[in-house]
């Protein structure tokens, strides 16, 4: 039987091939048929997880609940000490130096990233925006709206933490910081669906032995360096589900 | 600085020493809390410690009272432990009480932590609230407050 693992579409560009790496390990080391499928869009990946087509996924902490409550999946793990955290940031020109300086009517420039785009609104709060009060330009990735708040298309941008940091030099002289989130308690999880559990030869037990031991051996650390983390940190249910209920009260 | 006594819903009483000085909510930062189902404080991240002044031996297994300002009417709390008891998400502004008296403001969001189709805890994430709020408030909680009283 061959399964299907996923990842967040808000992985960082720079980890597409450290994904590849981890999808050859993990077959190497469960002797599972495993094909990685990525994804651009959240909702076509949603789509695809609503029909069962998925039973591995690195998932962020909003869709984990609809994998977890609905779906049947198990968080395994989360990365070690890396939590999502989200950055808004101004035009560097700009004499924005805190949110409550963006007025109503301001424009946000976002990506298609649900979690960032709901805890960059809620960094908003403060300055009494909403999307009711601003006009959101949703982008196809962080990029393009670090273009829109360099080309003054944007008063503010929301940006996943992790993508602010790896954007250039060059970029990051011409945008400034307002304020990053400090969550700490939100992380995306490493998931496996009942399909794998049920068809697989691996027990749950041994499957996450095998994850959260990863970084022991040479080649399963050098793999995690390319994901960008240094080992995984076991997430048990209890922790996934607190989690959940820890978004549940970051959203309307 | 003035030494208030607060009644709390269990019938308990206690003299806090209130000082009229607010410390500003950081940006960003999100406080989370778990009770269990009795509002008993079970975890807390460092974000609570912070703010609330208190040590993380005082918090734990107190009752999450122990934050309660004077100004808060008792009609709030009420409406909080109504809306999480029957299962539902509680939003609210409450000014909280600091260990040393001072105060901070808070948007705060409690949910049930509903588990095989139990309650057996309430899990509470407070975050920064507008100024405009928290004006309302101040005003709303004084006439609530007024209305107790009398």
């Amino acid at each position: 039987m061959k399964f299907t693992m996923t990842v967040s579409p808000d992985f960082s560009p720079d980890h597409i091939a450290g994904w590849y790496i981890f999808n050859t390990w993990l077959q190497n080391q469960t002797k599972q048929a495993i094909s990685l499928n990525l994804y651009n869009s959240f909702d076509k990946q949603r789509e695809d997880i609503k029909a069962d087509k998925i039973d591995l996924i690195y998932a962020n902490p909003y869709d984990a609940s609809m994998l977890i409550r609905d779906k049947g999946f198990i968080a395994i793990a989360s990365p070690y000490q890396k939590s999502d955290e989200a950055v808004i940031c101004v035009n560097s020109e700009t004499n924005y130096t805190c949110v409550e300086d963006l007025k109503p009517g301001c424009t946000v420039a976002t990506a298609d990233d649900p979690e960032v785009s709901t805890i960059g609104m809620i960094m908003l709060e403060p300055a009494d925006l909403s999307k009711d009060n601003v006009t959101v330009d949703e982008l196809k990735n962080y990029v393009m709206v670090a273009k829109n708040l360099i080309g003054n298309k944007a008063d503010a941008g929301f940006f996943l933490k992790e993508a602010y940091d790896d954007m250039s030099k060059f970029i990051k002289s011409q945008i400034r910081p307002i304020v990053t989130s400090e969550i700490s308690v939100i992380r995306h999880t490493f998931l496996v669906g009942p399909n794998f559990l049920e068809n697989s030869s691996i027990s749950e037990d041994a499957f996450r032995t095998l994850i959260n031991s990863m970084h022991e051996s040479e080649k399963g650390a050098s793999t995690l360096k390319s994901l960008g983390f240094d080992k995984w940190d076991n997430q048990d249910h209890e922790e996934a589900e607190f989690m959940i209920d820890l978004m549940e009260t970051l959203v309307d | 600085m003035s030494d208030v006594k607060i009644s709390y819903y269990d019938g308990t009483k206690s003299v806090k020493t209130i000082v009229d000085e607010e410390v500003p909510y950081p940006d960003g930062k999100l406080i989370v809390s778990r009770t269990d189902t009795f509002g008993n404080i079970t975890h807390f991240n460092q974000a609570f410690v912070d703010m609330s002044g208190y040590g993380e031996d005082e918090l734990l297994g107190k009752s999450h009272y122990i934050l309660r300002h004077p100004d808060m009417p008792a009609a709030a709390f009420k409406d909080l432990w109504d809306t999480i008891k029957s299962g539902k998400k509680w939003k609210g502004y409450v000014k909280n009480l600091r260990k040393d008296g001072k105060y901070y403001w808070v948007y705060a969001v409690v949910v049930p932590n509903v588990r095989k189709g139990k309650v057996v805890g309430y899990a509470s994430v407070r975050r920064k609230p507008s100024r405009t709020k928290i004006n309302e408030c101040i005003a709303l909680y004084k006439t609530m407050l007024a209305e107790e009283q009398s």
